[in-house]
């Protein structure tokens, strides 16, 4: 189970970003959390990822106190980030990555199964560097990848779908949905999209740093749709699209 | 001469900087502390010692296809200063692999040198794969040095890629390369340099792109660790239409400098010349990235750079 309770984070120039922050993940739940751009979303997942240190408030992995630990640490303790702008290497093979994420060498076969898993030939893309060659849909799909390779306790994906085609979007959700299955442990996805929130056990919406709203997916996303709530504007849009 | 005689040292240089185990598969000259310590040519490709003075002369016959020839040079102990002129003769259709790689060694206060003077001329469609790996080892104060000087020329629609490395031990270095382009010609250069403690590398390029349709690629990664310096200079001369490419990445650490000098010079309004050059340390994202996969900053820094390097 993830846990974060009371946090507080201010920007460099003093701005509040997170504010009292708290909210948790039980075992084997998939919790979306959306919100308006700039509302504090990635910053509470960098927090969680340790790669953002809190001003004060307490983060909780299974009932063990993580806050202290650095982002080295959290990533042994069981924690996984799927950035939401994926970092490019110049020379680094996307095997190379990923077996970096997998802890080892790991076998031909197991490699596929990941890139696969996000809809990528494994033939055309182990030994292709993770540069500024791959295209943006690309990156995501070997970011997504990356974090499916370490299998840990709890996973936090960033905006997943931003940038991958409507095909592969339902293939991701079929991800998310297996992941949540085999999971033992709880999953943290960022979005925007009503299509992952359907399929999210609970939303939980951060607006201006602090928790709006949060709940069983029908009923919080009920009310998200029903355009009473600021951050309405940005799901609804998504349905202009379909 | 046909039989290896050479001393454990050279053997342990040999396996870093080319794939020797105990023999080579094609022709290949061994030079040891200035001296031949092995030859062989084959049916194809025939290397002789100059008469005028020291070095090669390797004269690979027309339309060689598919053959590896080796010349690597080690200097195994100090108060050594090699210095060497090598000369391929590459004929037309040629295609063929190059293994020049270079390996000093001392254990005293005495430095050790080498200097490689290697010119290619490459004939009509002649295609060459020209590997240059150098390093220097051992325990003793002596600067180790390696100043390879290349010249190459280019005839119609000759194709040079030149990989070349130095990642490790040598304290100073010089690096000279001189192309000129004909016809439809293309050269392809990747460079890799690390440097350490208090070494110092200079990279020099100059290509002359005289060809119509003649095409420079020229990728230079280097990284410059502790109080380490390197410099780059590139000289790219387009005089027809023609294209050139250059890039400069450099990661530097510690109190280490790089200086990067790129040139163009476009002396036809159809010639394409780019350059790009970055100087600056690791991304700080790329640590953090491999932090959330459990590297600790040491190790992510270690696998940013061996992949940069790679
Ligand atoms: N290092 C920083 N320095 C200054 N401001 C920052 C910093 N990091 C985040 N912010 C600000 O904090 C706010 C929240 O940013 P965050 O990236 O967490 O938003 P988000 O909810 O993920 O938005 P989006 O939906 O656009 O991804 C933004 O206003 C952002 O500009
Ligand atoms: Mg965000």
């Amino acid at each position: 189970m993830l846990k974060l309770e009371h946090i507080v984070w201010d920007a460099p120039d003093g701005r509040r970003i997170l504010d009292d922050l708290s909210f948790e993940v039980p075992d084997g739940k998939l919790a979306v959390i959306t919100g308006p751009n700039g509302g504090g979303k990635t910053t509470a997942a960098k927090i969680i990822a340790g790669l953002v240190t809190p001003l004060s408030g307490r983060i909780f992995l299974d009932g063990e106190d993580i806050t202290a630990l650095d982002a080295t640490e959290r990533a042994k303790a069981g924690v996984s980030f799927g950035f939401q702008q994926p970092v490019r290497f110049k020379g680094i093979t996307v095997r190379r990555l990923l077996e970096i994420s997998a802890g080892g060498k790991v076998s031909e076969g197991k490699l596929c199964d990941y890139l696969a898993k996000v809809g990528l030939c494994a033939r055309e893309y182990l030994d292709r560097e993770v540069n500024a060659t791959l295209s943006g849909g690309e990156i995501k799909r070997i970011e997504i990848a990356s974090v499916l390779a370490r299998g840990t306790r709890i996973t936090v994906f960033d905006e997943p779908e931003a940038g991958i085609d409507l095909w592969s979007f339902t293939n991701l959700i079929r991800v998310f949905e297996d992941l949540r299955r085999d999971l033992c442990g709880s999953m943290v996805v960022i979005s925007h999209q009503e299509r992952i929130l359907r399929i999210a056990d609970e939303i939980i919406v951060i607006a201006d740093g602090k928790l709006r709203e949060r709940g069983p997916a029908e009923r919080t996303l009920g009310t998200l749709l029903s355009g009473t709530d600021v951050v309405a504007g940005c799901v609804k849009q998504e349905e202009m699209f379909r | 001469m046909s039989e290896i005689r050479i001393n454990e040292t050279t053997k342990k240089l040999l396996s870093e900087i080319s794939d020797f185990s105990g023999e080579f598969k094609g022709a290949y000259n061994i030079r040891e502390n200035g001296a031949c310590a092995g030859r062989r040519s084959s049916e194809h490709i025939k290397i002789t010692s100059k008469t005028d003075k020291p070095g090669l002369e390797i004269r690979i016959d027309p339309h060689t296809a598919g053959e590896t020839v080796s010349i690597p040079a080690c200097v195994t102990h100090g108060d050594v200063d090699d210095l060497v002129y090598n000369d391929f003769f590459v004929g037309e259709g040629a295609d063929v692999v190059i293994v020049a790689g270079c390996g000093v060694h001392t254990e005293t206060g005495e430095p050790a040198r080498h200097n490689g003077i290697h010119r290619f001329l490459l004939g009509k469609g002649a295609r060459v794969k020209y590997l240059e790996k150098h390093i220097g080892t051992g325990k003793g104060i002596g600067l180790r040095s390696i100043d390879p000087v290349t010249e190459a020329e280019l005839g119609e629609d000759a194709v040079l890629e030149m990989d070349t490395a130095q990642i490790g031990g040598v304290d100073r270095t010089l690096r000279q390369t001189k192309a000129t382009l004909g016809k439809g010609a293309k050269l392809f250069i990747r460079e890799r340099i690390l440097t350490e403690r208090d070494q110092t590398a200079q990279t020099e390029f100059s290509v002359e792109l005289n060809g119509e349709g003649s095409g420079v690629d020229l990728v230079s990664r280097s990284v410059a660790k502790d109080a380490s310096h390197q410099e780059y200079h590139s000289v790219i001369i387009g005089n027809t239409a023609c294209t050139g490419h250059s890039e400069c990445d450099a990661i530097i650490s510690g109190s280490a400098t790089v200086n990067a000098q790129p040139e163009l010079h476009a002396n036809s309004e159809d010639a394409a010349l780019i350059h790009e050059a970055a100087i600056g340390k690791i991304a700080g994202e790329q640590i953090m990235k491999l932090r959330t996969l459990g590297l600790t900053e040491e190790e992510a820094e270690a696998t940013i750079i061996e992949g940069f390097l790679s």
